[in-house]
């Protein structure tokens, strides 16, 4: 109640009249006051209230701002919500300094309530609703205020952007707070992105910013993207490498490539434990890649870095298949430990065709043929050629010997 | 407040409940708008910065982890370069860049694809997840080609093949690290019929048609399956490895 002021019933300049209802009753939050069965007329930045007659008259009357309204309900009268909506409540902000003076000085209520006799006009309603959220007041230049002998003049209306009340409470409190929070971290980030110098000053709280972000957003919806290919580039960008080997810091390329099997090998263990040993050389190149940024190493530097897995006592080594492809493997999928292994499975099986070894050990058929085939290089297998296909025993030769 | 009592309190009391509960969700559902909105305008800022500060950002080791951190959280690609004069000439970034995304979209993609893609497809997933910036649209099939062309040095593990007059198949996993084979046996005992058909790998594993017909082809190269066109509605693949296990069972 202490957001109305008295004032005569005039409208300003760039002010439009919209709508009028009768029989009104206003209530300060859930009290009953004084101001009953009186005139309503909605305006495009106002809502005044008289006794009958008074508004056209143009005599002193109730007036109520909308930039203090910020949300709209309706509320049922009868007991179960029977013959439609009664009232309106609307929730207010905070009472501005340099108001004129109205009805009541405090009010313990952030909201006031229309009671309309005839329940209440949607008509009306939707028009109270769409003024508040049209703003009319923010789009022009403060509305200069009728200067008479009754009313003194108040200091230049005060917009909205400039309320910083310390006291919230409530539902609007909390939805003012949280609206300057994001008002204050939208600002922040358009600082920070004018230019390259800002964001390097503003680099770390800009991180931490972008993680809070895309945790929250994937607390929300699961994921940042729906995209596949977004969801496993952030993941491998996530992997990132500190420092990455860059030619300009050796002397030769062969210390550079010996330093860069380095940081192959560092960062491939665990991803080559956790996909079964093997990968594609295109696939490692990639990963590299993604984990250095935008220090990309060309397809021939990472192979020449590769051939040296070797001399850097790399738990992996290059290897070449017959039909040409490269792979990055661990040291664990060398010849004797493969053959060792794949003896071991045969004797437990009785017999492996390739087919059942490749279910078994959850490898591709042609590498669970090569398996079997250095299986039986290494004297570890007799193979069985026959019209259901090729079968491999465990050799007796050699056991039972 | 005065107090109240009896069903008109109750009434209010729940509808009270009902007010407030809904204006949470209301509130956290501005939240997430927030969310989204901020995270679209940290998007266009670092796919614009990637684009135009590349040198500067590489420059400084510190920021330039920093940058990759943020880009990583949004999920922005920080290799944006454009294919200037100098890559022409297969001078500068950008055909490594394009080789990088291309393997990446296929590594993403290989969970339901088994590692066959159209270049088309490849193409227009490369685009989606580059960036929104225009010059990104202008990425041709031709340069695909020429990236995929710089990964040829790994051996043929990664290949186009050409299928049609204008069509590519990007093939990105090796025949060693092919696990289709092994589910296509895994199919056939699974059923217990010792065959299989285009149509059952598509109908059954959701395959496409081209990728079934890749296995099963591969399959009969190297003797583990058999092909018997008697069938008048499609051809069938006999596994003679099953042979006796479906005679016993």
């Amino acid at each position: 109640m202490d957001r109305f002021e008295y004032i005569e019933a005039r409208l300003f300049d760039g002010e439009n009249y919209l709508k009028r209802d009768k029989n009104v009753k206003i209530y300060d939050g859930d009290d009953k006051t004084q101001f009953i069965d009186g005139e309503v007329l909605l305006t495009t930045h106002r809502l005044l209230w008289g006794k009958p007659g008074d508004i056209p008259k143009g005599l002193v009357c109730l007036s109520l701002h909308l930039y203090y309204v910020f949300c709209l309900e309706e509320e049922s009268g009868g007991v179960f919500g029977l013959g439609g909506p009664k009232r309106i409540i609307m929730h207010l902000g905070p009472a501005l300094p340099g108001k004129r003076p109205g009805p009541a000085v405090v009010s313990p209520f952030h909201y006031v309530k229309l009671s309309f006799k005839d329940g209440v006009d949607t008509a009306f309603y939707k028009a109270l609703s769409d003024a508040v959220a049209a703003k009319a007041w923010e789009r022009q230049t403060p509305i200069d205020t009728p200067r008479t002998a009754t009313s003194p003049t108040t200091a230049s209306r005060p917009t909205v952007t400039a309320v910083n009340s310390k006291i919230r409470s409530g539902i609007v409190g909390i939805e003012r707070s949280i609206e300057e929070q994001h008002r204050a971290t939208d600002q922040s980030i358009s600082v920070a992105f004018q230019d390259l110098t800002k964001l390097m000053e503003k680099a770390k709280e800009m991180v931490s910013l972008s993680k809070n972000i895309s945790t929250k957003i994937r607390e929300k919806q699961g994921d940042i993207s729906e995209d596949d290919t977004v969801r496993f580039k952030s993941y491998l960008m996530s992997l990132g490498i500190d420092d990455p080997v860059t030619r300009d810091a050796f002397r030769s390329d062969s210390e550079y490539y010996l330093g860069l099997a380095q940081q192959v090998s560092d960062m491939m263990v665990a991803v080559l434990l956790e996909c079964g040993g093997i990968m594609s050389l295109a696939d490692v190149w990639c990963r590299v890649n993604r984990a250095r940024g935008l220090e990309l190493v060309s397809p021939e530097d990472l192979l020449n870095a590769c051939k040296l897995l070797r001399t850097v006592d790399a738990p992996m080594s290059l290897r070449k298949f017959p039909s040409g492809a490269c792979v990055l493997q661990l040291n664990s999928n060398r010849d004797e430990e493969i053959a060792k292994s794949t003896s071991d499975m045969i004797q437990e099986n009785g017999y492996l065709t390739p087919e059942k070894l490749s279910q078994i050990a959850n490898v591709s058929v042609l590498l669970a043929r090569e398996r079997l085939f250095t299986t039986e290089r290494l004297g570890l297998a007799c193979r069985d050629e026959s019209i259901e296909g090729l079968a491999f025993y465990p050799n007796r030769f050699l056991l039972e010997a | 407040m005065r107090r109240r009592a009896g069903v008109g309190a109750i009434q209010k009391h729940r509808l009270e409940q009902e007010k407030y509960k809904e204006k949470g969700t209301e509130i956290q559902e501005n939240q997430f708008q927030q969310m989204s909105k901020q995270l679209e305008v940290f998007r266009e800022n670092l796919e614009d910065f990637a684009s135009k500060h590349k040198s500067e950002i590489k420059k400084n080791a510190q920021f330039r982890r920093q940058f990759q951190e943020m880009c990583a959280a949004i999920g922005v690609d920080p290799l944006a370069s454009g294919k200037g004069f100098w890559s022409v000439l297969g001078i500068g970034d950008f055909y490594y860049e394009l080789g990088v995304q291309i393997v990446e979209v296929c590594l993403a993609t290989n969970y339901k694809n088994g590692g066959l893609i159209t270049l088309e497809e490849l193409r227009s997933r490369l685009i989606a997840s580059r960036g929104r910036a225009k010059k990104h649209q202008d990425i041709t099939n031709e340069d695909l080609l020429a990236a995929v062309k710089k990964l040829r040095i790994f051996g043929n593990g990664f290949t186009v093949v050409p299928i049609s007059k204008g069509k590519w198949l990007v093939q990105s996993v090796p025949g060693e690290l092919n696990m289709d084979q092994t589910l296509v046996l895994q199919k056939a005992s699974g059923l217990g019929t010792a065959w299989v058909s285009v149509s059952v790998l598509t109908s059954d594993l959701g395959w496409t048609e081209i990728r079934a017909e890749n296995a099963l082809n591969h399959m009969v190269r190297e003797g583990l399956a058999w092909v018997d066109s008697q069938e008048p509605k499609e051809t069938l693949y006999w596994f003679p490895s099953m042979f006796a296990e479906c005679v016993s069972a």
